[in-house]
């Protein structure tokens, strides 16, 4: 992660310093201690946190994503809690009842876990593997394209195009997703291809 | 957006019209807050609500959807008349100046050129004069009755405050006090800021709503400078990213153009693109389009794109249609002539209008392909939910295969906000299941598509086969290494071309930006506009110095923004022709006699005189366009014309029905309404509560919002007899929803052309999965047109009609 120091970090290095001297200076030195002993835990002070922005509105407000686990050290990473990030210039950590909510789509009961196929006539969804289902996916592109694309025009010029089979990009994947999914989708000749923003 | 939502605090005025930003962006609502409270700026709400933001504006005035343009040129004409005008700005940065051709006319309703049965123009009269010396003719003592300026008087000067009140319904003191309100704006030191949304763009003449504030903006001086410009909030995280990626049928990334059937060749495709400046020594900067054609082309095919076979010009599609576009490839689709589809991260059962065809086109389909993180209603389209999704599963044939993938908390990459700040983020958490990234999904396609081509061979395979594909994992390409590759790198050495001895950048090195792009194939850049966002000095959009010397919401050390880490378009028009600010409170940048310099990336090349070379280096005549040439397929100027469903006829030109020529289908044209069997204006919004389609999968989202409602007023409660909170019935000539009616002092009938006419308001996130009650969407109901130059549905003005009813079965 691109955070030498994280906030956390630097509140609690600063803390000692003000504990260390203010409070000592002042002669509280005991009382504090009794009232620091008195005190729970920080839930979220053992827990990983990354920097990401709302996926929701074009204002991409800053988030920071509290994790049980590092993903950087191969660890499963469960995410405990989100919260604005008040160290960014457009939100300085507020967010609104959709962002303040992340969490919940996080972690909804119908996030999909699996890849499913449903047959035509079929009224269910069944489970399948990740080959099944790609295999299958660039078996119907091939024979498709292979059957309907079109070289060239009546005049011959080449005009390389594959109107029967469409493609709807996404409004919240990456731009790294945006590119290589334009690599994948324009090599076939896909043409009708389009993206929230037509709507 | 022109500007940043940073930059709002720099405003005096702000005006939101097709939009409501305070329910639909709260946290950048929040910078108007803060120029209200912190320079006294001013809010003005336009609406057919009395919404959120509304609430607490300094002045609110109702209007009827689908009337804006008649509203925007109204106060235009206001301008004019009361002489309001930033006349140094129109002078010398806009093209009030030139002189238009002869036999270009404004008359009825209708330019020159129009053929009825083509809905479409010959544009060839829409141009500028061109004078012996090969550029544009210019009068700048707007002497000329030819001249933009002069069009332009005569075509608003029917816009009266008596006219706007007809036709918008707005009574004329409160648009006459708006009017006042915006002129004031044309001194040099006041702006004003548009915040709009899809309140504008989904219309059936979407983008002209949007160049008639434009225009206004131009006029008043307001573009370039802080706190004011053009800002459209974008609805989605990431729309804005995708778009600039160009994942559009008629674009290639970086807003360059898929070529059409009749450019046969590169050299045919470059010779419409030449972009010669039409004014002494102008920028132009499109004449560098070669450069960043074939360094993408370098990008997609590496080796296999050579001079000699035109940078593999024939590996791209070529056009027979403007488009196919999302409503003409369901049209086909509706048709039979689809067969594949794959949605990823798009709900259409939902989005797309007249859902009853959309059911029908899916059901059509022989394979339907879902890739999301959350169960969508697309992808279960063949299910029955009873009243909430009436199919019958077993005739429908179509093989649906849904893909898991991860969300925004599981995957590393940037998105582009609404103020062009690519802002990189990193994962969090395992993902769910075996749910797998989006390029996971991707590489997966296409090296298996790639693999079946290269076993069995097929249809022109070279596309698929030679594209680049050079990644640390084939089957799962970094999202660093991809916003590398859309970065750009040398292919090969690059030398100085004044000191051939001199290297440039090595070869395989990132390039610092799009200006080293060169047109030989020694270059390649996935997207040249965002070139400069992950150079040699590491991963740019990283950045998070917060810092704002002198506090002009600047930013410039926070993640990067395109182009060139720029923060507000054209910004050289923030300072006067000898190149000092129009506001010295406000300096943006400024010309020191020999260069320009300040707080933001001068938009302009750095030694460009201030009296010599214009501020809109994009265009050939380095000035903006109050006429708009034959840029629009509709009209150099905006008209009002009337939704396709309205409530009363066009007033400016009663023959005319909606946008003249707005693309419409035969077989949808029976299932447009009169007002006559439909008498109500609906309109369609969001709420604070719920994003999309995406929150009602959330329990605290689905807790706050819970339930499908439709907005009356009181007076249409009271006439047709419906209680505040019981079941009504709202139907159009497409379809029927069921909702609980919120009887509302915020909706207030409105008196146009002499008629009362009820306004019914739909939000829009409700469906049959998820966790909040099954309902509906506007979709149900709305028609299947779209805007004349982009095809964005209209979901904003259309016609319907009310009735109490039962509740529906739960299901």
């Amino acid at each position: 992660m691109n955070v030498e120091l994280s906030r956390r970090g630097f509140l609690k290095a600063a803390g000692v310093g003000v504990a260390g001297t203010t409070i000592g200076a002042f002669g509280f030195a005991e009382l504090e201690a009794a009232h620091a002993a008195a005190i729970r835990p920080f839930k979220l002070a053992n827990t990983m946190e990354t920097r990401n922005t709302c996926p929701y509105c074009s204002v991409a407000c800053g988030i920071i994503m509290y994790s049980k686990g590092d993903l950087r050290k191969g660890e499963t990473a469960e995410i405990l809690h989100i919260e604005g990030d008040a160290d960014h210039p457009t939100n300085r950590g507020t967010l609104c009842p959709k962002g303040a909510a992340l969490k919940d789509f996080v972690k909804a009961e119908t996030r999909l876990k699996y890849p499913m196929i449903r047959k035509p006539g079929s009224d269910k969804f069944e489970r399948v593997s990740w080959d099944q289902a790609l295999d299958r996916i660039a078996r119907l592109m091939k024979d498709d394209r292979d059957a309907n694309f079109i070289a060239a025009n009546a005049a011959g010029v080449p005009v390389n195009r594959w109107t029967t089979v469409g493609f709807l990009a996404a409004s919240a994947t990456t731009n790294e997703t945006a590119y290589l999914t334009y690599k994948v989708v324009r090599s076939t000749g896909i043409v009708a291809f389009d993206n929230q923003a037509r709507v | 957006m022109t500007n940043s939502w940073t930059d709002i605090r720099n405003t005096d005025l702000v005006i939101i019209m097709g939009g409501n930003a305070a329910e639909a962006h709260p946290c950048g609502f929040k910078w108007v807050t803060e120029a209200k409270a912190n320079r006294g700026a001013k809010l003005i709400v336009v609406d057919p609500r009395y919404t959120r933001s509304a609430s607490v504006s300094d002045f609110y005035a109702p209007i009827r959807q689908g009337t804006d343009i008649a509203f925007l040129l109204g106060v235009i004409n206001y301008c004019i008349q009361n002489d309001k005008v930033q006349w140094q700005y129109v002078k010398a940065f806009t093209n009030a100046a030139y002189v238009v051709k002869d036999g270009f006319a404004y008359k009825d309703g209708l330019f020159t050129g129009y053929d009825e049965n083509k809905r479409d123009y010959d544009r060839s009269t829409w141009e500028y004069e061109i004078g012996p010396d090969g550029f544009a003719v210019v009068d700048e003592t707007l002497q000329n009755p030819r001249c933009v300026w002069n069009l332009l008087k005569a075509h608003v000067a029917a816009y009266t405050p008596e006219m706007v009140e007809r036709i918008c319904g707005t009574p004329k003191d409160k648009f006459l006090k708006v009017a006042q309100m915006i002129a004031e704006c044309s001194s040099p030191t006041k702006t004003m800021t548009s915040m709009y949304a899809l309140g504008w763009t989904q219309h059936s003449k979407g983008s002209q709503n949007i160049r008639s504030m434009a225009m206004l903006q131009l006029i008043l001086g307001n573009i370039g400078v802080r706190g004011g410009g053009m800002n459209a909030l974008r609805g989605h995280s990431n729309i804005q990213g995708l778009t600039d990626v160009g994942l559009m049928s008629n674009l290639l990334p970086g807003y360059l153009n898929i070529p059409v059937e009749r450019e046969t060749d590169l050299a045919t495709y470059m010779s419409s693109r030449a972009f010669k400046p039409l004014r002494p020594n102008q920028t132009s900067y499109w004449q560098n389009y070669k450069k960043f054609f074939v360094s993408f082309q370098k990008a997609m095919w590496g080796g296999a794109a050579t001079a000699e076979n035109d940078f593999a010009y024939n590996f791209l599609p070529k056009l027979d249609v403007p488009a196919y576009d999302v409503l003409r490839t369901f049209e086909m689709m509706h048709q039979g002539k689809v067969n594949g589809y794959f949605c990823q991260g798009f709900n259409p059962l939902l989005a797309f209008p007249n859902r009853q065809k959309i059911t029908e086109s899916l059901s059509k389909l022989k394979w339907l392909v879902t890739m999301d993180p959350l169960e969508t209603e697309t992808s279960r389209f063949w299910e029955n939910h009873g009243e909430y999704n009436n199919v019958n599963s077993a005739s429908i044939q179509t093989e649906v295969i849904q893909l898991p993938s991860t969300c925004f908390a599981e995957d590393d990459g940037s998105l582009t906000n609404s103020g062009r700040w690519l802002q990189w983020h990193w994962a969090g958490g395992t993902p769910p299941g075996e749910a797998k990234h989006d390029t996971w999904i991707m590489a997966q396609i296409h090296r298996r598509l790639r693999a079946l081509y290269e076993k069995e061979g097929g249809a022109f395979p070279d596309p698929i086969l030679n594209l680049t594909w050079n990644y640390k994992d084939p089957g799962e390409p970094s999202p660093e290494e991809l916003a590398k590759e859309i970065n750009g790198y040398a292919v090969e050495t690059l030398y100085d071309p004044a000191d051939p001895t001199k290297v440039v950048l090595e070869k395989g090195k990132q390039v610092v930006n799009f200006s080293v792009l060169r047109d030989d194939g020694t270059t390649a850049c996935g997207c040249w506009i965002y070139s400069g966002c992950f150079n040699e000095a590491g991963n740019n959009m990283a950045r998070r110095d917060n810092s704002d010397p002198d506090d002009t919401g600047a930013y410039l050390n926070w993640t990067f923004a395109w182009p060139l880490n720029r923060r507000i378009l054209y910004n050289r028009a923030s300072a006067d022709l000898q190149g000092n600010p129009w506001d010295p409170t406000r300096k943006l940048i400024a010309w020191d006699g020999t260069k320009w310099s300040g707080y933001d990336v001068p938009d302009i090349a750095p030694n460009a005189k201030p009296d010599v070379v214009g501020p809109f280096i994009m265009n050939q005549e380095g000035v903006s366009r109050l006429f708009a040439r034959g840029l629009m397929r509709d009209g150099p100027f905006p008209v009002h014309y009337e939704p396709f469903e309205a409530p009363i006829a066009n007033v400016i030109a009663p023959k005319i029905r909606g946008n003249p020529v707005a693309r419409i289908f035969q077989s949808d044209v029976p299932q447009f309404a009169t007002s006559e069997e439909f008498p109500y204006a609906a309109t369609s919004y969001r709420l604070t509560e719920h994003f999309h389609y995406w929150t009602k999968h959330n329990r605290v989202n689905a807790t706050l919002q819970p339930e499908f409602f439709v907005e009356i007023s009181e007076q249409l409660a009271a006439e047709k007899g419906i209680a505040h909170g019981s079941w009504v019935r709202v139907w159009s000539k497409r379809g029927e929803v069921k909702a609980k009616a919120v009887v509302t002092k915020r909706i207030k009938p409105l008196i146009c052309d002499g008629k009362p006419v009820h306004v019914v308001g739909i939000p829009l996130h409700w469906g049959f999965t998820g966790q909040a009650r099954k309902g509906w969407g506007p979709n149900s109901l709305t028609p299947f047109v779209g805007d004349a130059n982009i095809e964005t549905p209209e979901y904003k003005a259309f016609l319907v009609n009310i009735e109490p009813t039962t509740a529906p079965a739960t299901v």
